[in-house]
């Protein structure tokens, strides 16, 4: 159904670029109905993703421990590309499902490690204090408590983390432009 | 008021994280989906766009051997035998203006930052599925139209210039084949 024939595609051509236009293949799913027809899926789809909450804790115990596994292998080993990039793609994990899974302030903590692994010029560098502070947090946060979130100890943790990596960071990138306007950009990705 | 019928529609996610594949499959079948499939890497996720041609992708940016942008890039070949237009929503943990400009620059039709929500999947999914972009072709690019507002003010340089010098009929598939014979 996603694809048109090629005859109901029309190509418009200019010196620099062409556009392409063609029926919308998608339109035959979408129908016009009274408000009074109309559901709430939306609605529906949050109920069933409360009805997974049971699993979060496990989902995401099982997301640190890979996080904390690919940072012991670099305390054993050192950093190779593949262990930088599993450390990373751990985190990074951590980073876009703590919130959904119930740990925001975990997932804040791996944004910055996630910053840290990305910006740092050389990673044999970085103090591994910078690592193990970040990960033993993350740890900390769903282990020890999962009510920490509520009186703002690891909200606090997650804000002083940030600021200390920040500022190494700052300080490894001062010669490296590109790098510090990266850092020092907002997001500017929608939430909703 | 609009609704969307989603059991008309298919999907295929494309994501190495089964939590996040499990929370999309049960979000998209709450929605009333029926048609999901599921890659774990971008490797499978090509073969499978080829197989089941989706209507929608979902793409997750980090991925093992290729990754959401690389998938996107493939995905958006002018040329391909495939279906090269169908809409790409980026799932992912990267929320920097330097990645949405680059998953932009890679024919990504809608970003969608974690953490993820009904609401959040929900819109871009309605976005692609009501309101489908052109789709522009330079030297340098193929995908949907970059540009999703016309500001009268605007006073920078242009990217695109040039009259239109003439509109060209892409010849159907059929032809295509005749004339290879």
């Amino acid at each position: 159904m996603a694809k048109n024939s090629a005859r109901d595609i029309k190509v418009t051509a200019f010196a620099t670029h062409q556009i392409i236009t063609q029926p919308n293949p998608l339109r035959t799913v979408l129908r016009r109905v009274e408000e009074k027809d109309m559901d709430d899926p939306v609605g529906r789809a949050e109920q069933a993703l409360a009805g997974l909450a049971s699993e979060f804790k496990d989902w995401m115990v099982t997301e640190i421990n890979r996080l904390s596994a690919a940072y012991v292998a670099i305390r054993h080993d050192g950093f190779t590309k593949d262990r930088r990039d599993e450390l990373f793609r751990a985190a990074h994990d951590v980073k876009g499902d703590a919130a959904t899974f119930g740990y925001p302030a975990a997932a804040g903590i791996a944004e910055s490690l996630c910053r840290v692994i990305e910006h740092a010029p050389d990673l044999e560098k970085v103090p591994a204090e910078l690592f193990t502070h970040h990960i033993n947090a993350i740890l900390a946060i769903v282990h020890e408590n999962t009510k920490l979130d509520h009186i703002s100890v690891s909200a606090e943790l997650s804000r002083r983390l940030r600021k200390v990596a920040d500022d190494y960071l700052a300080q490894v990138n001062r010669d490296r432009p590109e790098h510090l306007e990266v850092i020092l950009a907002p997001s500017i990705a929608p939430a909703e | 008021m609009f609704r969307i019928d989603f059991n008309k529609l298919r999907f295929l996610i494309c994501d190495d994280n089964p939590h996040m594949r499990r929370i999309l499959r049960t979000l998209l079948h709450s929605f009333g989906a029926r048609e999901v499939y599921e890659a774990e890497d971008g490797a499978t996720a090509l073969e499978m766009y080829s197989h089941y041609v989706p209507d929608i992708v979902i793409a997750d940016w980090a991925m093992p051997i290729f990754d959401g942008l690389e998938l996107a890039q493939m995905i958006r070949q002018p040329e391909s035998k495939g279906n090269p237009y169908a809409p790409i929503i980026m799932l992912t943990g990267h929320s920097e203006k330097r990645r949405v400009t680059v998953a932009r620059d890679a024919g990504v039709t809608e970003f969608l930052a974690k953490p993820i929500s009904a609401k959040g999947l929900y819109q871009r999914i309605l976005n692609v599925v009501a309101s489908p972009r052109p789709f522009i072709k330079t030297k340098t690019y193929f995908g949907p139209d970059r540009r999703r507002n016309t500001i009268s003010a605007y006073m920078g340089p242009e990217r695109r210039v040039g009259e239109k010098h003439e509109v060209l009929q892409q010849p159907s598939l059929l032809d295509k084949a005749r004339s290879s014979i």
